[in-house]
């Protein structure tokens, strides 16, 4: 673990398009090995949820033993409060956990996208109404708000959904914002206005290319937050009855006495995969907006030792 | 501090005072206003006498149309009347209270050591910059970061079962005790709350102290400063953290969303009678007028401690607003 945390002296472009001639892969693990490891929990935990009806082992749906029956040969990680497979649990978990996450953002995302877009390219009004509506819900605490419309509302996994990713976007819609503004400033765009090019066409071919990379940051970070804004709520008894995602194991295992149980077994597995995947959405998109932050490549100054540290041999200093 | 810091100031109260009102016909829109929900009648209390029913049908004049129903709710929150708690048939303000003033110490103890630990490991990892110890710091700083916080609890729980009390705020059986002796029964109830939140949190803060101690150190004045052979420890105190605090403090200020967040879990996994446990409570038990007054009480908090960090932050940086 000790290596994980390279220093991220690196930019953007080390991660996205590798230099001909070397193999990609093995020069991102190399120059960033915590980046290459959140990847590599994603992918796992991606492969997990996309194969999650093929590879589990026991039904969810029905008991295989007794309550909280300890880990055994044939039940790697034991029985949950009501005698279900623990390792099943966790394989259709992944499935909901990573589903919803991938929803909300994705709501999020067309919802901060679109509002980024809008006050940061058309300015004027639009931008003052838009950026006063985002400032509102950036302040107001999103869990507290989230916790009353999904209280109103009926439990559903489509509300979880929409409550989470209509919470999450104004991050989003900051980030894009200040980047469209700077970009539609810029001279190949004011040229291409002045050829005739209609706005879809300035957004879709100037503009987003443009302020990709920063977007594919949020995006990851915008998953770990949703869902880890779908464990609390589904821990508060907010979740859909219906599916079991890891924040429900937690709750069943909190509500069922699993703890006066000692049934370790039903309460650190879903937590560790709940921290396993929000900490490859923060690793892999760390290391994205890290690269593009230029301020933070002079640190090869480094204090302790006071001397000019070497620089990379392929790479110029800033 | 100029007059545009002035300005700046000004305009920022302005929006904080828009945003507390608007949060207060969120409220009631939510609650009262949305077609369909069955929460909009106040005066369902259960079990209630119809003396009370009556009564709080005009004061918040249930049976006039919507409009004038803001009127009144507004009328009625200036004067703290929140309505009266389905569960226990109190006045929610009053439950409230009660509820602030036990979630006030345990949360202070776990921010106070959440932003204890948070400038000493972001310092550290910032400063020692490149060595295993910073790898091995950042590497259980983004962990902590990364776990969400009721699962720190249930495994606090598990680790500290039969050694610290697993729940409540006292002992129930603590009778005839001397007041030293309660004072340190609840202080072993508050061990477990405030370190899981200041677990929790303090990745957080670490990783704030670490990024603008970073971007502090390269700045053109740390090369000066050390062109000029000052001693490191001189450079760390009065150059490079005097300078870095500025946006850790006020992170520290803006991380109140955070804060509410972590001890309505907290307070959830350890049943510590406070506002978050409450609005848990409220919840299961579908006691809206505790739900309405619980969220509420929060989201003015936070707008508060937001407006109160870009005041800090105006005055003690002259740049900003100039």
């Amino acid at each position: 673990m000790t290596d994980l945390l390279q220093s991220p002296g690196l930019t953007a472009d080390d991660l996205l398009q590798a230099p001909p001639g070397r193999h990609p892969l093995r020069r991102i693990v190399r120059r960033r090995p915590s980046a290459a490891f959140g990847a590599l929990l994603l992918l796992l935990f991606v492969m997990l949820a996309v194969l999650a009806p093929l590879i589990t082992p026991h039904g969810v749906n029905h008991r295989v033993g007794g309550v909280y029956e300890a880990p055994s040969r044939r039940h790697w990680l034991g029985l949950d409060d009501a005698g279900i497979d623990v390792v099943s649990l966790l394989i259709e978990g992944s499935r909901i956990s990573l589903l919803i996450g991938v929803a909300a953002m994705t709501v999020s995302m067309v919802v901060g996208g679109g509002v980024g877009l809008l006050a940061g390219y058309f300015g004027g009004a639009a931008d003052a109404v838009l950026m006063r509506v985002t400032d509102y819900f950036l302040v107001v605490p999103a869990l507290p708000l989230m916790i009353v419309i999904a209280a109103i509302w009926k439990p559903s996994t489509a509300h979880i959904v929409l409550v989470i990713g209509l919470l999450l976007w104004t991050w989003t819609a900051r980030i894009i914002r200040a980047q469209v503004k700077s970009v539609r400033e810029r001279v190949y765009v004011k040229r291409a206005r002045a050829m005739g090019a209609g706005h879809g066409r300035i957004i879709f071919r100037h503009v987003l290319p443009q302020i990709a990379p920063l977007l594919s940051a949020n995006v990851v970070l915008t998953v770990a937050y949703a869902i880890f804004y779908e464990t609390a709520l589904s821990f508060l008894g907010l979740g859909d009855p219906t599916s079991s995602s890891w924040g429900t194991m937690l709750r069943h295992a909190f509500e069922r006495t699993a703890i006066s149980s000692g049934a370790w077994w039903a309460v650190v597995p879903p937590g560790v995969c709940i921290s396993l995947v929000v900490m490859g959405c923060y690793l892999v998109g760390q290391a994205i907006e890290d690269g593009l932050n230029p301020r933070l490549r002079i640190s090869h100054l480094s204090p302790r030792s006071f001397r000019l540290k070497e620089l990379p041999a392929e790479r110029p200093g800033p | 501090m100029g007059r545009g810091s002035g300005d700046y100031i000004v305009k920022r109260v302005a929006f904080g005072l828009v945003t507390v009102f608007v949060a207060v016909t969120v409220n009631f829109v939510l609650f009262r206003a949305l077609p369909g929900t069955a929460v909009s009648n106040l005066s369902q209390v259960p079990r209630a006498s119809p003396e009370l029913k009556a009564a709080l049908e005009k004061e918040f004049g249930l049976d006039r149309p919507k409009w004038q129903q803001y009127g009144l709710y507004l009328d009625q929150l200036v004067h703290g009347n929140l309505g009266i708690s389905y569960d226990n048939q109190r006045p929610v303000s009053e439950n409230l209270t009660g509820a602030v003033r036990n979630t006030v110490p345990m949360a202070a103890l776990g921010l106070v050591v959440a932003i204890a630990l948070g400038i000493l490991v972001g310092t550290l990892s910032a400063w020692r910059r490149g060595t295993r110890l910073e790898h091995l710091s950042s590497a259980i700083t983004v962990t902590l970061f990364s776990v969400p916080a009721q699962w720190v609890g249930l495994i606090l729980l598990i680790v500290f079962a039969g050694v610290l009390p697993s729940g409540g705020i006292r002992s129930p059986f603590l009778i005839g005790a001397t007041s030293w002796g309660r004072l340190t029964d609840e202080f072993r109830h508050m061990v477990l709350p405030s370190l899981t939140l200041a677990l929790t949190l303090y990745g957080g803060y670490a990783l704030v102290v670490r990024s603008a101690l970073l971007e502090t150190l390269g700045e053109d004045y740390m090369l000066t400063a050390r062109a000029k052979g000052l001693p490191p420890r001189t450079i760390l105190r009065t150059h490079a953290l005097r300078n870095a605090m500025l946006p850790t403090i006020t992170m520290i200020a803006l991380s109140a969303g955070r804060i509410v967040t972590g001890y309505i879990l907290v307070e959830t996994v350890f049943s510590w009678p406070g506002v978050g446990r409450a609005i848990y409570q409220a919840v299961l038990q579908r006691d809206y007028p505790m739900l309405q007054g619980a969220f509420l009480l929060l989201t003015v908090t936070v707008v508060l401690c937001n407006l109160a960090a870009d005041v800090a932050y105006a005055r003690l940086d002259p740049r900003v607003g100039g």
